[in-house]
């Protein structure tokens, strides 16, 4: 691993960030600590997504089918009798072994094959969770028992909860981006031909990072269904969030350590307003925020450059230069 | 009993076949995965209900008016946003098209309401050896079929068409040929919303429609599209019917329930062992 300046103070950074999180968590309100729930939830997904979808290359529409596995096995261990804590464990495990079964097979797909892949593992799991009456309840959902405790209680249980697998993740995040591991991924995402040329074992790797992503997918699932007490097969696999997420990484930036991070605070606080403001037009409106990201922003807000920004401005108040045909590189 | 499932399962089949013709050809020509295809079906059934029930027209009048307007449609989306990132990774496309679909559907829902809608067509019912089929679900898959058929010739014989399907198969020759690719582009989009029109309005006639179904239509646009290859017109055909034939008959085994899954199983089973489509070659018409 090379641990180099930049990367400790990337660390510290991300440290201080978390850290202030636990301390707000003592202040807030229950509303505040609902969206920061959600906010730390969204950034695990994110941060698993770019795993994948960011430093592999992989455009990977699969987030959510790990998610919906992790808060059934969850849910299902829980109504079992078993506790919390190993319920959460059962999560990430059901997850690892679904991204291993389902990437064994997925991961030789490439492009628009593997995108298509992924979205059918979604509505598979969403089909069979719906059928599947005597395990999963069908369409009626599971009811999940609630933690004890006054909600103020619970509300911080849960966001630290959360808020230690997004810190989780984000170490994941560091380390893999500067180990000999992210390296391979990152030489998968350039040429995967090439990788496999200079000796890595390219299929290794991809089924390692897909296990990876799922293992942390399915965690933040496992977690969310405590919360929420009750999952149906609709709001476990939503083919919406699974689409989201990638949007998020990139309004943040793709393969970066804080992309996720940043592209999730943007989005939950844009969504929150669109929510409070225009009920009956949010996903419209979610439609425009996604087309706007990928018109004005495709590198990320980060990836905007300020200067050509500036330069661009100063030339706007100059008067207009002579009208010329401009070739636009459509095709 | 086995006879009339496979017989709702043909019928549906061609409809399933207008459905993913559109989609399939915008994926293998414009390297595009489409989410907005399955609101372009919505769209087309809603016009298609408006133009017969609030104004009054006749069916055969508003068909092929609400195609032409899918046609515009297309034609302006990929003119005016499309052709920008057409090129770009999957990821960005797919993404843009999903965003649309958002934009459309919620335009759908706010337009039309949720409450499902269905135009009462009753032209009785023909019996044969015991099967029962309603008169217009042959017209609406007569229909259906001879327009795919139709869009099978125009991309065989007319310029136009050839001029796709070299585009198709290779984007930068067809260029130094003198084909104006962002034109064709936008060409192949508009054909795809024509037909998805034309399966709307189809649809319009058989079932109640809702804003909610345009992911049904998307799915099986999927499945169809995977298992007959891409751009491939009787591809389309051969998946459209091959999965309203397993679906009919996986209805009778394990109950309806399980059929839009039989579907997706049986395309993750292709993608995987065949990722090239069963009807295998690639590029050519």
């Amino acid at each position: 691993m090379i641990f180099d300046r930049a990367t400790a103070f990337k660390l510290v950074i991300g440290l201080l960030i978390f850290g202030g999180g636990a301390a707000f968590s003592l202040i807030l309100d229950n509303y505040y600590l609902q969206v920061l729930t959600t906010l730390a939830m969204l950034c695990v997904l994110c941060w698993a997504w770019n795993l994948v979808g960011g430093y592999m290359g992989y455009p990977s529409l699969g987030t959510v089918t790990f998610f919906g596995i992790g808060a059934y096995a969850d849910g299902i261990a829980q109504v079992q009798g078993f506790p919390i804590y190993a319920a959460w464990l059962a999560a990430g495990c059901a997850g690892a072994v679904v991204a291993l079964l389902l990437g064994l097979p997925l991961l030789r797909l490439k492009g628009h094959y593997f995108a298509i892949g992924t979205i059918a593992t979604v509505e598979v799991l969403r089909e069979i969770s719906n059928n599947w009456e005597t395990l999963t309840g069908g369409a009626v959902g599971i009811n999940i028992p609630i933690q004890p405790g006054s909600p103020d209680f619970v509300g911080r249980f849960f966001f630290l909860a959360m808020l230690g697998l997004a810190l989780a993740s984000f170490l994941v995040t560091i380390v893999v981006d500067r180990t000999r591991f992210g390296f391979g991924l990152r030489c998968i995402r350039q040429n995967e031909q090439a990788a496999s040329m200079v000796g890595i074992d390219v299929f290794k790797y991809k089924v390692s990072a897909f296990v990876l992503s799922g293992v942390l997918c399915s965690a933040a699932g496992g977690i969310y269904a405590s919360m929420v007490a009750f999952i149906e097969p609709k709001d476990a696999f939503n083919l919406i969030t699974t689409i989201e997420i990638p949007v998020m990484v990139m309004l943040g930036g793709m393969g970066t350590i804080f992309g996720p991070l940043i592209g999730g605070v943007f989005y939950v606080v844009l969504k929150e307003f669109v929510w409070a403001y225009f009920i009956n037009w949010h996903s419209g409106i979610l439609g425009l925020i996604i087309v706007a990201v990928i018109y004005f922003l495709p590198s990320g807000v980060f990836g905007i450059s300020w200067t050509s920004a500036l330069k661009w401005l100063k030339l706007r108040r100059r008067p207009a230069p002579p009208a010329r045909d401009i070739v636009t590189p459509a095709a | 009993m086995l006879g009339q499932y496979i017989t709702n399962g043909v019928l549906i089949g061609g409809l399933y076949a207008c459905i993913a013709v559109g989609f399939s050809l915008v994926w293998g020509v414009l390297n595009v995965i489409n989410m907005l295809h399955g609101s372009m079906v919505v769209l087309g059934a809603y016009f298609c209900l408006y133009g017969v029930q609030q104004l009054g027209l006749p069916l055969y009048l508003v068909a092929p008016a609400v195609c032409g307007l899918l046609f515009l449609f297309g034609y302006a989306v990929q003119r005016g946003l499309l052709n920008r990132v057409v090129t770009q990774p999957i990821l960005i496309t797919l993404t843009l098209t999903f965003g649309l679909d958002l934009i459309v559907n919620n335009l759908i829902l706010q337009g039309f309401s949720a409450t499902p809608r269905s135009l009462v067509t009753n032209y009785g019912m023909l019996e044969f050896l015991g099967v029962r089929v309603p008169v217009v679900r042959i017209g609406g898959m007569l229909v259906a079929g001879v327009l795919t058929l139709l869009l099978y010739w125009l991309l065989r014989h007319s310029k136009i068409g050839r001029a796709i399907i070299a585009v198709r198969m290779d984007r930068h020759a067809a260029a130094l040929m003198g084909i104006r690719i962002p034109q064709i582009y936008a060409l192949t989009f508009g054909i795809g919303a024509f037909m998805a029109g034309a399966a709307g309005c189809a649809t319009a006639l058989i079932y109640p429609v809702t804003p909610m179904m345009s992911g049904v239509f998307l799915g099986k646009a999927f499945v169809i599209c995977v298992l007959g290859g891409l751009g491939s017109v009787p591809g389309a055909i051969i998946g459209g019917l091959a999965l309203g034939i397993v679906e009919g008959i996986g209805t009778l085994a394990l109950g309806q329930q399980w059929a839009t899954s039989v579907g997706f199983m049986m395309m993750m089973a292709v993608i995987v062992l065949f990722p090239t489509g069963l009807a295998g070659k690639k590029g050519y018409e």
